[in-house]
């Protein structure tokens, strides 16, 4: 087994299976049913990208594992998801940037994993780009919408941006697994993403008469599997049907 | 969000077939009123073309109005060209 690809899966997989879950959470309360309905279309989206990237783990792994035992029966240090994608959905104005700020980074990943010399991983990535295109357009216009809206909705988008920006240099670290596979034309170079990153964030963020944070100093750690204090609770209703009923199936 | 006005969506459910009136829903500009629609009325690939009308403006018949606007019409059957005899071959009149 190839331990470096399953760490590697796992890095880009629990990202969407734990944005997912947030986004999920906001089922039945988005602020309008349109809107509502939106989130949860991304929510299954990534839900739907998780489960080809586990079920390829799964085979990797072999022995008993499958996509279900890698979702719900690791424990919190063996999830790799950036700290973005496990902050809460304090308002609307946070899920929508929390979306946005990784929409962008997403979207230029899965254009360079379409690339990549594994074929699994090259198809998964081909499929993924067309519904994260749509996330990125959707996040987008409501950041424009948001920033050039009301003094009110400016206000709340620019500090959710503002809360938001120490996680987004994370998206870019590279742990050793990921190191390995860039080297065997498997993995994609997130460091060469950054530059083009910012750019794009930033132009979004002009438009949309919003500030481009300056900041020197960043969070990180859920690469590491080292999370925020949020990652428990989020596993805990997540997990919680499958550890309280083992094996438990539809 | 009660201030975004109402849409009417129209969706074409494969190319040459026409629109089809299928809902109405909210939004503040017509790109949210695009993207609310492809969202909240193509999630299950019933469309292949989306439009979005305001529905402020859209001029309706006048439901009272009715008896003089299509009353008229209904004991006119000789309108219907039901008195042809149609070939076998053909089959989409």
């Amino acid at each position: 087994m190839n331990n470096n690809l399953v760490q590697y899966i796992y890095g880009i997989a629990d990202n969407a299976l734990i944005l997912g879950q947030r986004l999920g959470e906001l089922c039945g309360h988005g602020p309008s049913l349109e809107t509502d309905i939106a989130m949860t279309n991304m929510s299954l989206d990534l839900l739907g990208q998780t489960r080809s990237y586990y079920q390829y783990a799964a085979q990797l792994l072999g022995e008993n594992a499958t996509e279900d035992t890698i979702a719900f029966l690791r424990r919190e240090r063996e999830y790799k998801n950036v700290l973005l994608v496990e902050q809460p959905n304090t308002d609307f104005a946070y899920s929508i940037a929390r979306q946005f700020l990784f929409d962008i980074f997403h979207l230029s990943l899965l254009e360079g994993l379409k690339n990549s010399e594994d074929e699994t991983l090259a198809a998964i990535a081909e499929k993924g780009i067309k519904e994260v295109s749509y996330h990125t357009r959707f996040s987008s216009d409501w950041i424009r919408r948001l920033g050039d809206g009301t003094t009110e909705s400016h206000d709340r988008i620019q500090a959710a941006i503002d809360d938001l920006w120490v996680y987004t240099d994370e998206l870019f670290h590279q742990t050793d697994a990921d190191k390995v596979m860039v080297t065997e034309n498997i993995g994609v170079d997130t460091t060469k993403l950054k530059e083009a990153y910012y750019k794009k964030v930033s132009a979004v963020l002009e438009e949309s008469t919003l500030n481009t944070p300056v900041m020197e100093y960043f969070q990180k750690g859920g690469k590491q599997g080292i999370h925020s204090e949020h990652m428990g609770y989020l596993l805990a209703d997540m997990q919680y049907m499958q550890r309280a009923y083992p094996n438990m199936n539809w | 969000m009660k201030n975004w006005p109402l849409w009417e969506v129209f969706i074409r459910s494969k190319n040459g077939l026409e629109h089809r009136h299928c809902g109405s829903l909210h939004a503040s500009d017509a790109t949210m009123a695009l993207e609310n629609a492809r969202d909240v009325y193509t999630r299950r690939n019933e469309g292949v073309s989306i439009w979005v009308v305001p529905s402020a403006q859209i001029t309706a018949s006048d439901p009272d109005d009715s008896s003089e606007l299509f009353e008229p019409a209904k004991d006119k059957a000789y309108r219907h060209p039901t008195f042809y005899e149609l070939p076998e071959e053909l089959k989409h009149m």
